[in-house]
Parts: structure tokens; sequence; C-alpha cells
């Protein structure tokens, strides 16, 4: 944009969206910052006044925090890990030039369009179960016990059934950035003598640095505050209470929005610190 | 040593046949350049003698040992990409480093190959840059690099030049004619630029639609094409052609004379025509003659001084003594 006309009215067009962006953000997160001081309690007096760094104290002292805060890095590393472990495999698997490959593409893309409600009671009631479901026949099968996944494994239940979820943006992600790979590289380090995993680990994975950070960064935004998945399975019981889950239950069944809100701000805080945390381990393969 | 032989090697993809039968000998420290229009199967020649694409009948022997099936980093030669295919996330030294890592080389020595590498390639300041930071003809010695260390028995080139620009080009080539005659190794080199092959090569292969068209030297080609073929990409402007009762007069189908075989004046000569389109090139002047009534345009080489103008009526002398005759199916009438 050359000219100073050209600028300024540049600024005119974008400021609908600057402005709907801004209001979208700022109004929700400055009603969560005013309650977070409030002592609020709906059904049981409404307004009850300003309380100061009471909903703080209090959200942070209660035992239900810190493990909360746990089980929600444990799921989102667990999700990060299996998913960028398996998308970066099976994005090899899907390069390879196979018969009806168009079809297993869609397929493997599919469950991604798949609501999480829906997958997460799907996986509960069709794979789970530990009566009906095809897990329990599977082990019966093998004569087995049957598992019941939701309570004797209910983290690692979680972990699987998000993993699914986002198993396919990753692999789309790692797909496209494979496809890039110029072939006279692999076919130069082929020549250099270097064998199928020295090839992968020296020319493949470098090449998909930029793409695994992408996929890692964009999935902890979207896996920190995962809640349907919980909400249809264990409602937060058996250790699966997420910070996002404790928020939840503390505004709408302990009805306290003011302790409710103070956990949201302790929320963005986390949220922030895993971000800076990412983009000083990866972030560095974003610059060159 | 790198002597290569290819014995009745074929190649298809699917039904459609890129390569038919075909018998060459590459002979130890030969510079061989592989030269043809675009799609004649030069790359795919290479490729073949690399290993990178399986032959579909024939061998390849290399130094007298059968390498028709052997695994390319096992064949103990090294190649030079288009695209240089250089490593983006390593160092300029890691680049050149890798083969010899992959070979577990001890560090001593890669350390002293790499450094005498970067010595003869003026690489020696870029040691720890990425490729991304270098210009089109430092990554070419990059690449250079990458493949001397490996002291190969011959060095497979497709095409390395065409990402460069003109006056790099010709800086390249005679970098790479330089290296060739120091090291004395087999050399093979693909290309579609004909004055590379002339001005680089020990031995010319001319081939098309993946037929070996003509095997020889840069002035065994020039001076004695065997078919129209060769005849018409060999030399620089392109063979002028003559059919009819012209060509009649020497008993051929066709005769071929070179723009720079033909005389041209004002007032004498058998040929007469207009002057078309005139190219001044300083040293020389192309001249596009129209309505000779022999072919569409004579092209003809004078000194850069001669001055005719457009639309200008000018006399044409071939020079008899080195005509070039061919008969109706192409291909040379020999004395």
């Amino acid at each position: 944009m050359a000219t100073q006309h050209s600028r300024s009215a540049a600024r005119i067009m974008m400021a609908p969206a600057v402005i709907l962006l801004l209001g979208w953000m700022l109004v929700p997160l400055t009603m969560t910052v005013l309650f977070s001081f409030k002592k609020y309690l709906p059904l049981r007096g409404g307004d009850l006044g300003w309380v100061g760094f009471d909903n703080y104290v209090r959200f942070v002292s209660s035992s239900a925090f810190w493990p909360s805060v746990q089980v929600t890095l444990v799921i989102v590393g667990g999700v990060l890990a299996i998913t960028v472990a398996l998308g970066v495999l099976l994005a090899l698997l899907l390069d390879q030039p196979m018969w009806g490959q168009g079809i297993v593409r869609i397929l493997v893309i599919a469950p991604f369009f798949v609501m999480p409600t829906v997958s997460a009671l799907v996986w509960k009631n069709m794979f789970m179960d530990p009566v009906n479901g095809l897990f329990a026949h599977l082990w019966k099968f093998f004569g087995a016990e049957p598992i019941s996944w939701l309570s004797e494994a209910s983290i690692q239940s979680i972990i699987m059934i998000v993993s699914w979820q986002w198993l396919p943006f990753a692999t789309l992600i790692l797909l496209t950035a494979i496809q890039s790979l110029d072939s006279e590289q692999l076919e130069a380090s082929e020549m250099d003598g270097a064998s199928p995993l020295a090839r992968f680990g020296y020319i493949i994975l470098p090449h998909l640095g930029r793409a695994i950070t992408v996929v890692v960064l964009i999935q902890t935004i979207f896996l920190l505050s995962i809640f349907a998945e919980i909400y249809v399975t264990t409602q937060g019981a058996f250790g699966t209470r997420t910070l996002t889950f404790l928020i939840f239950q503390r505004v709408l069944e302990s009805q306290n929005v003011g302790l409710g809100s103070a956990g949201g701000v302790y929320a963005i805080i986390l949220a922030n610190i895993v971000a800076a945390f990412l983009m000083r381990i990866v972030g560095k393969n974003l610059d060159s | 040593m790198g002597r290569i032989t290819l014995d009745k090697v074929t190649k298809r993809f699917g039904t459609a046949e890129v390569i038919p039968p075909l018998d060459l000998t590459i002979e130890d420290g030969e510079f061989t350049v592989f030269v043809g229009p675009s799609g004649c199967g030069k790359s795919t020649l290479l490729r073949l003698i690399a290993g990178l694409e399986d032959v579909s009948s024939g061998q390849i022997r290399i130094d007298g040992a059968d390498a028709t099936m052997t695994p390319p980093a096992k064949r103990g030669l090294a190649m030079v990409f288009q695209s240089y295919a250089l490593y983006p996330h390593m160092s300029v030294r890691k680049n050149i480093a890798f083969p010899m890592k992959m070979a577990k080389m001890p560090q001593e020595e890669q350390d002293r190959r790499i450094e005498s590498a970067a010595k003869a390639l003026n690489l020696t300041d870029y040691l720890e840059r990425r490729p991304g930071q270098l210009s089109g003809g430092q990554r070419q010695r990059v690449a250079i690099g990458r493949a001397i260390v490996r002291e190969p028995s011959a060095f497979l080139f497709d095409e390395p030049l065409s990402n460069l620009d003109a006056a790099l080009r010709v800086g390249m080539r005679l970098e790479i004619s330089e290296l060739h005659k120091r090291l004395q190794t087999t050399m093979v080199y693909v290309t579609h630029d004909q004055v590379e092959a002339m001005t680089m090569a020990d031995k010319i292969v001319v081939l098309r639609a993946g037929y070996i068209e003509q095997v020889g030297s840069p002035l065994d080609l020039y001076h004695a094409p065997q078919n129209i073929f060769v005849a018409g990409f060999i030399g620089s402007p392109k063979m002028n052609f003559i059919e009819g009762p012209e060509a009649a007069k020497y008993d051929a189908h066709t005769i071929g004379v070179r723009p720079e075989h033909i005389a041209i004046s004002d007032s004498e000569g058998p040929w007469s025509g207009v002057v078309g389109v005139s190219e001044h090139l300083g040293s020389d002047t192309f001249f596009h003659i129209h309505d000779t009534g022999l072919a569409e345009t004579i092209t003809v080489r004078a000194d850069g001084e001669v001055g005719f103008r457009h639309g200008d009526r000018v006399h044409l002398t071939p020079r008899t003594d080195v005509i070039h005759r061919f008969d109706s199916e192409g291909l040379r009438i020999t004395a």
C-alpha cells in the first residue's frame, strides 16, 4: 500500500473486522475480570459486592486446583505426543503411491468432521462400554476380563478419544509438508549412502520441523479448553477434572460466578505460560 | 577408475518405452555429455546409471563389474542435481560432510577432505552458512563439493547449470572443465544446451527419443554429422537445409550448409535473396535471408562490420567443400 490515501482507506475497511474482533474478545474478558473481584451467587442473593482477591485465593487454595492443572497438562501433552508421532507415520504412509489413495485420504480426514460430543458418545457407548462395547467383546474373545475404560483408565481413555479427533488435523498438515519436500533431496541423500532410517532422521524430519511446530501450537490452543469430551463421558470424575471443567463446575454446579471467573483468569494465565514455553522450545523453528 | 558400460539397457514406464535397447561405453577419465532436446531420455539415462531408476532389461557395468542391481550408494558414483538438492537445514560444512558421515568415516579424515574441497571450490569462508544464505553459483559449488569428498569413480551431472544466469553459467562451465582436468575422473554430464556440450565434452552423445543418434568428439559431430538431426542440433546458429533441384546438383536429397560457410556479398554469388532480420553481436552479424528460392530462410554469418540493411538484395556463395549431403532418409552420404 503505497500512498497515504490507500493506507487510510485500508484502515477504514479493516475497522469493522477489528472492532468486531476486539469486542468479541474484550467484552467477555472484561466481564470475567470484573466478576472475579465480586461475590456473585445468582441463586443465593445475586451480586453481594466487591471482595477483592478473595476469589483468587479461594480458587487456588481449593484442593481441586493443582490436580486439575496437572490433568490438563497430562491430557494436552499426551494428545500432542500421540497425534504428532502417529501423524508423521500416517503422513509418510499416505504419501506413498497406493491403490485407492483418494478414498483413503478422505477416510483418514473424516474423524475431524465429527463433532466432539458425538465422537465422545460414540467412543463411550460403542467402544468403551464395559458390557456392550466393541473393546469388551474383543477382550472377551481373547478370554480377558473387559476393562471399564472410563472409570479404570479414565485419563488414557480421554486422551485416546481426543487424539482420534485431532489425528486427522496433524496428518493433513504433515502430509502437505511431506509432499512439499523436494524429491531430489531424497535422491541426493540416497546417493550419499543414507539408509531409509537416516533419510527419515536427517532429511524428512528436519523438513517437517516447521509443520510440527504449527501442529503443536494450534492443537495446544484448542486442547487446553477441551470440555465436551469430558462432559459426556466422565463428567469430571475419576481424575479427569481439567481446569476448564473445574471452572464449569464452580460456575454452574456451585453457582459461584465470582469464583469461576477467578478460575477463568487463572486459565488465561496458564494458557499464556504454556504458549510462551512452547514458543521458546519450538518457536525458533518458525524463524529460518 | 570409472569405466561405465551400458549393455542393451532399456527402460519402460508402464507401456511407454523411454529408452529402447541402448549400448554405450564411457571410458575412464572421459568427460561425456548427453545432449538432446527435452524429453529425449537423457536424464532418464543418467538416472539409470546412478541407480535412481531400475533398468527394465539389460546390464550396467562399472569398471567391469555388474552394477545393474547395485543400490545407488554402492556404485561409487556421485551426482550433482539440477536443483542442487542441498539439505537446507544443514550448514555448508554439514552438507559436504553428509556422505562421509553416512559412510562412518573418521572425523579427522572428514575434516581434511572438507578443508581441501572447500579450498578447491572457494567455499572456505562459507562453511558455517546455510544453503539459503548462498548465491546460486555458491550453492552449485557446495553441491559439487559434496560430490568431490566422496572421491567417486565417476561424477554425474544433471543439467547443473540450467538454474544459473548466463554470465555465471559460463564461469561455472570453465570451473567444471578445470575440475575435470585436475581430477581426471570420469564425468557424465546431461544438458540440452549444445554450447555446453561442445565446449566441455571429450565425447558427445546425441540422443533423440531414447535413441543414440551419434557418438563422437565435438569436432567429429561438427564436421561429420551422421544425419540431419545431429547436423541441425550441433552448431549455432542452426545449419541451413536445402532440398529440391539445388540439392540434386550435389546428388543428394538434402544438403546442409552452416551459416559460417556462406559468404555474403552485394554483387556476386550463385544464390541471391533479400535481407530480413539481422542480428548484430559485435564480433559477428547473422543475416536471415529470404526469397532465395531454396529454403524459407537462409542464415548467414558475416563479420561484425558487414552492414547490409533490411530489404537489401544480396548474393550468397556457399563453400562447396564443406557442404553436407543427406539422402531421403536423412542419413549422411559419405564421399
